[in-house]
């Protein structure tokens, strides 16, 4: 996909979400306007705002037909082939974390996601990929649970049984 | 003048407490380290690391936030020098003179020259900052919700007039941070209001740390994966004794351009839309026309390395003043710095000064020994930061977004704002990409809130009369000057047509 498609396409994308969010503030029966003895309405600053959205997402298509923007009259790659695979496994790389920490709770995919990140991707010694896939959950524990007092997700009651039973030497032995 | 200085005394005590001088030392050390490194910035680093410092008291967590961010204003010039890709944005004009001195083998002299005169702007804009913040809070006292609110206009107004971005995008990405802010429920009518897909945890509303890091942690990653592709190529430094004395004889070369820089870039900075990149552009064009041999300019002038960075610094100071004084934030780092001092449970603006007297000069007793303490890390570890410079991509980008998911987790105890995150981040992303900004939508999810209330209070007080914001001489000047700069552009274009017409 070009810049020049991708700038339009985002047009329309934008325009929908503001008239979505209006949808949305309207069907809600949310006051838009003044409310007799009450003042202005629950609903006045996300619909006006969201209607402002709106129009600055039609000008932005407005300007793209007139060719304005420099982007709509880029042929360039939105993202660059080479790059592309990088951008897309990183980000789907914290989305499969994410889903992880549900299952299997946050230290293990933690983990996981240190071993893919280094060891595949960075092809990093396996040195330094045992460093940061035990180093990482450590320096969490340590960070987070100990010092932060946070109680991180622990995902599936086995997952999380298995977590406090070594949760307990802390408890037991310091 | 003397109450100033006596309470400036206390804040100085205050920094030197123990627990308060060492977190100035680590900010400067974080400050430095995501400085140096290319693609994050001071505001990367304060939005990553701003649920870590739950762990200490607000003050002390403040002093380390704004030691982080001088200490990355200085630390960009490593980058920028040694490798020639800025290390933050506010270093880009660094890169200028920066790269082509590295290359004739000059790269500790402008190392120096850079942290020498970001030292000359952090000290003078301090100096400015101490000045200017008692009165100017004394006089925000007087501040209805009419003024604050058409204060938040010319806030916006200033991004749109002077952000240098597309008009329709930017208006775009300010009122989005507007309508993120009030989702969940409404503060003066306890309604709900935009739970989309009927989704509860949508009525505790989208943090602003959610959005902050989302775009600053996950989004900016990604772009720097991309604009670097995790290879970068470095000039050498050599740094020794006999080098740093004869380095520092030749202060005399571009003093002048640190002063302009200094000066310039505090006030810059002030200016929400402005702050440190556009002032060290600004200063670096200046120094240049006051130069007496411009020519040399971009070719390796070492004034075209002190000015940009004597102004970034200046600016991050400066860009304080309106956070502190009345609860506008002046750039996106301090719109980071303001949502966190709510969570800390302070409310920024005038009356800090006389509700948290002991957190303000606290803050600004440590803004001087940080840059003290920045200055004198800088020049020790410049050898250890370039080889932090060596590190990896694939080894740092694992650790900002595990720190990402986690401190967005540790701040609100939910998966579902891990979630949310994601998508904002992917989502700032591919809207920069096209050119959106995305410093107003973060700005904007900041002060939405605020503006929200001050609106509705105003117009409840009013009896929904809307001349009531230009009734009032501050919030009608207010007003007039965000007219102004809103339309700013458009008197350009037309000006630019006569001229073409004439010719």
């Amino acid at each position: 996909m070009t810049v020049r498609t991708a700038e339009l396409l985002m047009g329309f994308a934008t325009l929908l979400v503001s008239l979505g969010l209006m949808w949305n503030v309207y069907s809600d029966g949310l006051r838009i306007g003044w409310v007799e003895g009450r003042g202005p309405g629950a609903g006045m600053w996300p619909f006006w705002l969201s209607l402002g959205m709106a129009l600055a997402s039609v000008a932005t298509i407005i300007r793209w037909f007139q060719g304005k923007t420099p982007e709509s009259r880029s042929t360039e790659p939105y993202i660059a082939p080479e790059t592309l695979f990088l951008v897309t496994v990183s980000a789907l790389s914290i989305l499969v974390l994410l889903v992880l920490m549900n299952i299997i709770g946050t230290y293990l995919s933690l983990m996981i996601f240190m071993f893919f990140y280094v060891r595949f991707l960075g092809q990093h010694t396996w040195g330094m990929t045992m460093a940061f896939v035990l180093g990482a959950p450590i320096f969490v524990y340590l960070l987070f649970e100990v010092a932060l007092t946070k109680y991180l997700p622990k995902g599936w009651p086995i997952f999380e049984e298995g977590f406090l039973w070594i949760d307990n030497f802390r408890w037991e032995y310091f | 003048m003397e109450t100033i200085l006596v309470s400036l005394g206390g804040g100085l005590l205050q920094a030197f407490e123990p627990l308060n001088l060492f977190m100035i030392f680590a900010g400067c050390l974080a400050g430095l380290f995501v400085g140096c490194m290319p693609g994050l910035g001071s505001v990367n680093g304060v939005a990553i690391l701003l649920p870590v410092t739950f762990l200490v008291p607000p003050t002390a967590a403040i002093i380390f936030l704004a030691a982080l961010y001088y200490g990355a204003m200085y630390g960009g010039a490593i980058s920028s020098i040694t490798l020639g890709i800025p290390g933050a944005s506010t270093a880009v004009a660094t890169v200028f003179d920066g790269r082509p001195m590295a290359q004739s083998g000059k790269a500790d002299k402008a190392l120096m020259a850079a942290a020498i005169a970001s030292f000359i702007g952090g000290t003078v804009s301090i100096v400015l900052f101490t000045l200017f913040a008692p009165p100017l809070a004394a006089f925000a006292l007087k501040f209805g919700p009419q003024e604050e609110f058409a204060l938040m206009l010319l806030a916006f107004a200033t991004f749109i007039g002077l952000g240098g971005d597309d008009i329709p995008k930017t208006i775009f990405s300010i009122l989005l941070g507007l309508v993120m802010a009030a989702i969940g429920f409404d503060i003066i009518s306890g309604q709900p209001r935009m739970i989309f897909f009927d989704m509860v945890e949508f009525q505790r509303g989208i943090g602003f740390l959610v959005l902050a890091i989302g775009i600053y942690g996950i989004g900016e990653m990604l772009w720097t994966l991309e604009s670097t592709k995790g290879k970068v190529q470095m000039h050498s430094v050599n740094i020794t004794w006999a080098r740093f004395k004869e380095n520092l004889r030749e202060i005399k070369d571009y003093i002048n351009s640190t002063w302009i820089g200094s000066v310039l870039g505090f006030f810059v900075g002030t200016l929400p839309a402005a702050g440190a990149t556009p002032a060290s552009l600004m200063s670096y064009g200046l120094s240049k026309t006051f130069s007496k041999d411009p020519e040399s300019f971009g070719k390796g002038n070492v004034a075209g390395v002190a000015a940009p960075e004597a102004a970034n610094n200046a600016a991050s100071t400066g860009s304080m003043l309106p956070m502190i004084t009345l609860g506008i934030p002046g750039s996106p780092t301090t719109a980071i710095l303001l949502g966190g001092m709510i969570i800390w449970g302070l409310r920024p603006g005038p009356l800090l000064f006389t509700e948290s007297p002991d957190f303000v000069w606290g803050l600004i007793g440590s803004m001087y020994v940080a840059n003290v303490a920045t200055v004198l890390l800088n020049l020790a570890l410049i050898p250890v930061f370039i080889r932090v410079l060596a590190m990896p991509f694939t080894l740092l980008t694992p650790i900002i977004f595990m720190l990402c998911v986690l401190g967005v987790f540790a701040t609100t105890d939910r998966m579902f704002d891990t979630w949310i995150m994601l998508i904002l981040g992917v989502g700032g992303y591919l809207l920069r990409k096209l050119n959106y900004p995305v410093a107003p939508a973060v700005l904007a999810i900041v002060l939405g809130p605020l503006a929200e209330r001050s609106l509705r209070q105003s117009l409840i007080s009013s009896q929904g009369d809307v001349t009531t914001f230009v009734t009032r001489p501050i919030s009608l000047t207010c007003v007039i000057l965000a007219v102004l700069l809103i339309s700013y552009p458009l008197i350009q274009r037309m000006m630019r047509r006569r001229a073409e017409a004439q010719t």
